[in-house]
């Protein structure tokens, strides 16, 4: 790991470590509302990555929005392999752990800062649950 | 944190209730230690979404597994309800759903009744099955079933997605974090409303006015300056676009709803304030105004009341449509309505009335496709929020207008 890197420590941990480069919103996330799940990509109009591809990236938002249906939908996403690497979250509803547990995806929430605002999109990130943390490391 | 197991709970993770069981509570587990829960509640009923569409195949292989651990041993050990199905299946081939979907739905429906799962169907179980009383913790899954029944009825419950709200049917609690304890039940923002929402559309947006403000699944309104009792169709709609728009999950009106008599009982001095104006419910319907030109009528999310229904029934007295017009309600209040006369005063003006689905939670995309429908005009406001989503121009509007423009084709 270079000099530069940079920790955040989260609240909320679940799932195994992975890297890769985080895809970066100040926006809400729900599998139902903001996703055609078929494509892989943000599809709601208004969402600030309407357009944009989420598979195989860390998805850094602010909050859970939405019903209850991505409880399923992750898994389901997973069993396709058209999933995020991972979520990290300033704030996370049960139905999103419930489905990342599901889905055995991995997740991050509750940072000390906006993470949303720490993470520059593109970057290169850890997610260490085990470790609670978050490494931006370039 | 690790949680906190009693002898009971330690038998199911070592196996001795059966596999099913096992797998139940380690799924609990996983979702209590990240919420930091210490222990688990035990629960007394339990409500599953669990739509096709959501599912996938992913999703209904997984409850087949389940269902063939289970051998016809592990059923459920509390009252366990669903969420509506993904189709109405006497009205399937109007919907244009495929038997590729139909099929999906015949296998989710076989393994939920091998683990014991009574399939209601409905999404207003609070208004036709049993509501939950106060302090009754509960595993109950739509959104729009949970801040109900935390606020209205004073129950307790987090939302508990498909997975979750059957793991809590089958071992019969739940892990104790959230809105089970006392103290996440107290407000965090004060919300003064200075206008009078009449109709069931201007409930729902009000609703999500308020969600917007909340904006998170840990907030809770506190409201004042609703003047008179609503009644239930109101609130369901209140609150499903609330938790619809900001995953709000409990509110209090103070000095109506059961845990906020006076605003100081569930509220500290200092909360950040906000005031609610007419123009904020307006700027919200003109948010979703397109052309005016309507491809769909569409009166579902929450499935419809029999008030309702005999409301709609008679505006639909002399009337023709132009465009299709959908009316959704559950298994339990379709029998009363077809009896009543409402349903067949619906279909005579060209509309059709469907049971046991929500619209949003039937293949809203595939359903659009096959029938052309994108702009679509609905009085409900949580509905609107969703079918962005799905690729439609949803319009929000009363009763009235909606049943207007599915006779002129046209919104005004």
């Amino acid at each position: 790991m270079i000099a530069t890197a940079r920790i955040f420590r989260a609240r909320q941990s679940m799932g195994r470590t992975v890297r890769g480069h985080a895809l970066v919103a100040q926006d809400g996330f729900s599998a139902r509302y903001d996703l055609d799940r078929i494509a892989g990509v943000f599809c709601r109009p208004g969402h600030k990555l309407a357009g944009q591809s989420y598979v195989g990236k860390i998805l850094i938002l602010h909050t859970a929005k939405g019903g209850v249906a991505s409880a399923w939908m992750l898994h389901e996403m997973a069993s396709r392999g058209v999933i995020p690497l991972a979520l990290v979250l300033n704030s996370v509803n049960p139905i999103l752990a419930q489905g990342a547990a599901l889905a055995d995806l991995p997740m991050l929430a509750g940072f000390e800062d906006d993470i949303t605002a720490a993470i520059p999109d593109g970057s290169e990130v850890e997610v260490n649950p085990g470790k609670s943390v978050l490494t931006l490391i370039t | 944190m690790v949680m906190r197991l009693n002898d009971e709970e330690q038998d199911i993770l070592a196996g001795r209730c059966g596999p099913v069981a096992r797998q139940a509570l380690q799924h609990q587990l996983k979702v209590g230690e990240f919420f930091g829960a210490e222990d688990f509640v035990p629960v007394t009923q339990a409500h599953i979404m669990a739509d096709t569409e959501s599912l996938g195949e992913a999703g209904v292989r997984w409850l087949e597994g389940l269902a063939a651990a289970a051998d016809g041993q592990a059923r459920v050990r509390v009252p366990t309800i669903t969420d509506p199905r993904g189709t109405d299946f006497a009205k399937a081939s109007f919907l244009g759903q495929t038997s590729t979907m139909l099929e999906l739905e015949r296998r989710a429906i076989s393994a939920f009744e091998k683990l014991g799962v009574t399939m209601t169907n409905t999404c207003i179980n609070y208004q036709t099955i049993q509501a939950p009383t106060r302090n009754e913790h509960v595993a109950f899954g739509d959104t729009g079933v949970v801040i109900y029944s935390n606020s209205v009825c004073g129950a307790r419950s987090n939302f508990e997605g498909g997975p979750s709200a059957l793991a809590a049917g089958l071992t019969a609690r739940t892990p104790r974090y959230g809105f089970h304890l006392p103290a996440q039940r107290r407000a965090t923002l004060h919300v003064r409303v200075e206008c009078a929402p009449s109709s069931l559309n201007e409930w729902g947006a009000l609703g999500g006015v308020i969600g917007r403000l909340a904006g998170d699944y840990w907030a809770v309104p506190a409201i004042e300056g609703i003047e008179r009792p609503p009644r239930s169709d109101e609130l369901k709609h209140f609150g499903a676009a609330m938790a619809s728009f900001g995953s709000v999950a409990l509110f209090h009106l103070v000095g109506l709803t059961p845990e906020a008599g006076r605003l100081r009982e569930v509220a500290s001095a200092d909360l950040p304030s906000h005031r609610v104006v007419r123009d904020d419910i307006d700027a919200l319907h003109h948010s979703y105004r397109a052309d005016g030109l309507v491809d769909v009528v569409v009166f579902s999310a929450p499935q419809l009341s029999l008030y309702e229904l005999r409301d709609l029934a008679g505006l639909c007295e002399g009337r023709r449509f132009a465009v299709p017009l959908l009316a959704v309600t559950s298994p339990q209040v379709k029998p009363d309505s077809d009896r009543l006369g409402y349903t067949a005063r619906i279909e005579a003006a060209g509309g059709t009335v469907l049971s046991g689905m929500c619209f949003y939670q039937s293949y809203a995309r595939e359903i659009a496709e096959a029938n052309g429908w994108k702009k679509l005009a609905t009085n409900s406001t949580k509905l609107v929020n969703i079918l962005g989503g799905y690729g439609y121009s949803p319009m929000l509007a009363s009763m009235e207008q909606c049943v207007d423009a599915a006779v002129s084709g046209k919104l005004t």
